[in-house]
């Protein structure tokens, strides 16, 4: 059986992806995986798209087409595992490419989301990604039982190799894939059995690392273009402010400079030779700024805003169980806290950064993004073309941590100078100065927490009342529920993929908003980073004022939620809770779902006379339902304890007269190898639903160790980050 | 013009004496593994050898440097890309996104020159480097792993 053939030719979506509007190739140049520059030679033989997903070479080499991005999280061989179990291809002949949302958008959206966030890579596609490559297996099959003139119920495959059974006849994929490509796909196709994966739930080696050990892995600010000029930028400080003045005749003059030249409303480029010289002369121009309406904000006159909202009449209720206020007048003991959370930056290790090249009809864009799809969109506001008429080709990530996908600034600005200079590319990079003070920063908030307890020392109510600031207000107020940021409540909610890991009798959660004019934004973990920290230090300071053991404590409220009760267990029978430590160790224990996953962790850590803090071990727990890659699931729950106590121990933006305090490394610091605790990584996946992997574990690193603090010491931390702290015994 | 010795050959740079080397390497001479990330001197992500020791290559102005001197990258670490360190890497999968760690290998590899088989301590020492992924628990087993297959390499 045939198709009429709808698909656009491997051969059309070659000539689309590898000419440029100027109208000259740059083939070699561009960031594709070298089966296309290969491909693109090999005119006779060329490799055949047998669906959007797979792309078959004639030497049977697979290429696994990726949506979603790679940013160091591993999701580009996770999803490429998920496609190769269902298509029965040879792992070791797996490569892949990114499609471009250019062609996503020609071809419907056949690929779906591009976004890259939320812990969504693998748990947002699994399904389709599988159905997609058990479709073209299913087609290949058909085309060698076609050629040989036998049912396909008589054929097998395995490894890239189909099997006519009863007379042992073989043929390859490479051998049946144009053939292939002409069936008419399956109406339908039965997914495997979990129990039956053979490259799902391995621990495969990566796709992406031999590039990435001897320079040759191109990222955004690596590229070269033919003619390119680079470009530095400087934005007003002040959030909010715009560009006054430049005055450009001195720069102009400087070695390599080609242009300056004012940037949307706020900000002012210098485009030269090289970006050293561009970055030379920006530092030399002199520049005046209108501040705005921001000039006077500063971190406190935030926390007063924040301060006011713990105690408003009101506010947004997220989780609502019993009458908590009721119940508190009742207990025989109370507890209160207030915690407050700071700004802090992504500070990817790449700063921001893209290329652009625009002519009146044609506008192509190359950066690391998060959001292919969101990046062309930019692309086209800011070329005023329509998106048809402008493409998007996406590099891998220098890091993403959420900083690369909701915005992309960096390519509005890239388009806005190319703009100016048709026909040549320009790529734009931002200092790291720039970086750290134009981001868009992890929201500030505040949170009281108020717990009763009765006489036998059981939990009766908990009142938390979150102020502060709300991403979606600021992002994607679409998103909002009449007007309220349920993001807010991720790891309190009643139920979902964010559901409350404990069951309260009498519970208020809470969220008074206010949004400070400073640009909050998704942040690794987003939400949970701050809720665990609430919840999780409070639930200790709970168990210490029962005079219980913060384990049992925490078992008797999670009777209801088994599987993170479980993840809590293993941890705490792994670190030796209730049995010594060693000698001036202390533990601490924290438990979340986020992104559908749930988590634990056990810290261990010591405190010495002069308050020095060593985090010697974390024990953490992950139950994402399936594992796709165990060995990456470990990689990305030791990275994400990276970033979460990187973030504990010194992430803090402050704010001064309307702008960001920080600058670069030496006042935003991040943690080293150094002070970097030994991880003992549980991974066990209890089948039946897909958690996230990325960001769960991120939230409950800060908690653990803060309740592994107090046991050392006494003190209960509930300002961050601790650097600002005395951890001298109390 | 200024001549330096990179990767064992002698180039010629015409390009102001106060440009920093990791904005000579990467735009005079298209050695992009080399990477910009702090440009003042902390992160690491701009490490290279200067005769065998690991320097911050964002804060080194050309005006400083002789041809004398032998300047390696990653792009010249290894011939084949088989170094200890790289073999290391690959067998632990180390890398995340990947762009701190041509700056983390090339410090690693100044440490093995200097202490083959370096302790835990001498790796927290050494390897200062700001890795954002949080890869660090790999960097260290892989330093270790590199001692085992020099190891091997040799008998």
């Amino acid at each position: 059986m045939k198709k009429e053939r709808v698909n656009i030719s491997r051969r059309e979506f070659l000539i689309n992806t590898t000419t440029v509007g100027a109208g000259f190739t740059l083939g070699l140049y561009l960031p594709l995986s070298s089966s296309v520059a290969r491909a693109a030679e090999q005119t006779t033989s060329a490799p055949t798209e047998v669906n959007a997903w797979v792309v078959i070479e004639p030497d049977d080499t697979v290429i696994i087409r990726i949506a979603r991005s790679e940013m160091g999280q591993g999701t580009l061989t996770g999803l490429a595992q998920l496609v190769a179990e269902e298509l029965e291809c040879d792992w070791s002949r797996v490569k892949t490419e990114y499609p471009t949302p250019g062609q996503s958008l020609a071809r419907d959206r056949i690929w779906g989301s591009f976004a890259t966030g939320g812990s969504q890579g693998i748990r947002g596609s699994h399904q389709y990604v599988r159905k997609g490559a058990a479709v073209a297996r299913e087609m290949l099959i058909e085309a060698a039982a076609e050629s040989w003139g036998v049912p396909k119920g008589e054929c097998s495959v395995s490894a890239s190799v189909i099997t006519h059974k009863p007379t042992g006849r073989t043929t390859t994929y490479g051998k049946v894939a144009a053939a292939a490509a002409e069936m008419i796909p399956p109406f339908e196709v039965e997914l495997k059995d979990p129990k039956d994966w053979k490259i799902i739930g391995k621990p495969v080696k990566r796709l992406d690392t031999v590039d990435k050990l001897n320079g040759k892995q191109v990222f955004g600010t690596d590229l070269q273009l033919p003619g390119m000029l680079n470009a530095a930028i400087k934005a007003c400080p002040v959030f909010g402010g715009k560009l006054a003045t430049f005055d450009a005749a001195k720069a102009r003059k400087m070695p390599g400079v080609r242009a300056v030249v004012s940037v949307e409303d706020n900000a002012v480029a210098v485009v030269a030779d090289t970006w050293w010289q561009a970055k030379t002369a920006l530092d030399a121009l002199p520049v005046t700024w209108n501040k705005g309406p921001n000039a006077k904000l500063s971190s406190a006159s935030i926390a007063k805003m924040l301060d006011e909202g713990l105690t408003a009449k009101k506010a947004f209720v997220g989780n609502k169980a019993g009458e908590a206020k009721k119940a508190l007048k009742g207990a025989v003991k109370m507890v209160e806290a207030t915690y407050a959370y700071p700004y802090q930056n992504h500070a990817t290790m790449e700063p921001m950064n893209a290329t652009a090249l625009w002519s009146k009809d044609r506008c192509e864009v190359w950066c690391p993004t998060q959001n292919g799809e969101a990046a062309l969109d930019a692309t086209a506001k800011a070329a005023g073309l329509p998106a048809s008429k402008c493409e998007v080709y996406k590099i891998h990530l220098g890091g993403g941590f959420g900083r690369r996908g909701a915005f992309h600034d960096f390519v509005t600005q890239a388009v806005a100078i190319a703009k100016q200079m048709p026909g040549t590319p320009i790529k734009l990079l931002w200092t790291r100065e720039e970086d750290m003070q134009h981001g868009h920063y992890h929201p500030i908030t505040k949170a009281r927490m108020v717990g009763g307890l009765d006489d036998k020392g059981d939990l009766v109510g908990l009142h938390m009342r979150i102020s502060g600031q709300s991403i979606l207000a600021a992002v994607n107020p679409k998103w909002m529920q009449n007007g309220v940021d349920m993001f807010t409540f991720q790891g309190l909610l009643p139920d979902g993929d964010h559901a409350i890991s404990y069951t309260v009798p009498n519970l208020l959660v809470e969220h008074a908003m206010r949004n400070p004019p400073v640009p909050p934004g998704f942040w690794r973990g987003v939400n949970i980073n701050q809720n665990a920290v609430y919840m999780e230090s409070f639930m200790d300071e709970l168990a210490h004022a029962a005079g219980k053991d913060p384990l049992e404590f925490r078992r008797k409220l999670m009777t209801k939620h088994p599987k993170s009760l479980a993840v809590l267990n293993a941890v705490a029978e792994k670190a030796g809770w209730g049995k010594p430590a060693a000698k001036g160790v202390h533990r601490g224990l924290a438990v979340c779902k986020a992104f559908a996953s749930h988590v634990a962790a056990c810290a261990e850590v010591s405190v010495d006379d002069s308050g020095t803090l060593k985090i010697h071990r974390i024990v953490a727990a992950t139950d994402p339902g399936h594992a796709v890659n165990p060995q990456q699931i470990e990689a990305q729950v030791e990275g994400s304890f990276v970033f979460g106590l990187s973030a504990l121990l010194y992430g803090e933006c402050t704010i001064k007269g309307g702008s960001v305090e920080q600058q670069n490394f030496h006042n935003y610091p991040s943690m080293l190898i150094s002070e970097m605790p030994k991880v003992d990584v549980i991974v066990m996946p209890s089948g039946g639903f897909w958690g996230g992997i990325g960001e769960p574990t991120i939230a409950v690193a800060a908690p653990a160790v803060l309740n592994a603090i107090f046991a050392a010491t006494g003190k209960r931390i509930r300002e961050f980050p601790l650097k600002n702290a005395d951890l001298r015994s109390a | 013009m200024a001549k330096l010795n990179i990767n064992g050959k002698s180039v010629d740079v015409d390009v102001d004496a106060s440009t920093p080397l990791l904005w000579v390497l990467r735009e005079q001479l298209g050695l992009t593994g080399t990477k910009y990330s702090c440009g003042i001197g902390i992160c690491g992500s701009c490490t290279v050898h200067i005769d065998g020791k690991a320097v911050r290559s964002c804060i080194i102005p050309l005006s400083s440097l002789s041809a004398k001197q032998q300047i390696t990258t990653i792009e010249g670490l290894s011939t084949d890309g088989r170094h200890p360190l790289q073999q290391a890497w690959q067998e632990l999968d180390v890398p995340q996104c990947g762009y701190c760690q041509p700056g983390m290998i090339m410090s690693a590899a100044a440490l093995l020159k200097d202490k083959p088989n370096p302790s835990d301590a001498d790796i927290d020492a050494s390897v200062t480097n700001i890795c954002r992924c949080g890869t660090y628990n790999r960097v260290r087993r892989g330093i270790h792993l590199a001692v085992d297959i020099s190891k091997r390499g040799r008998s």
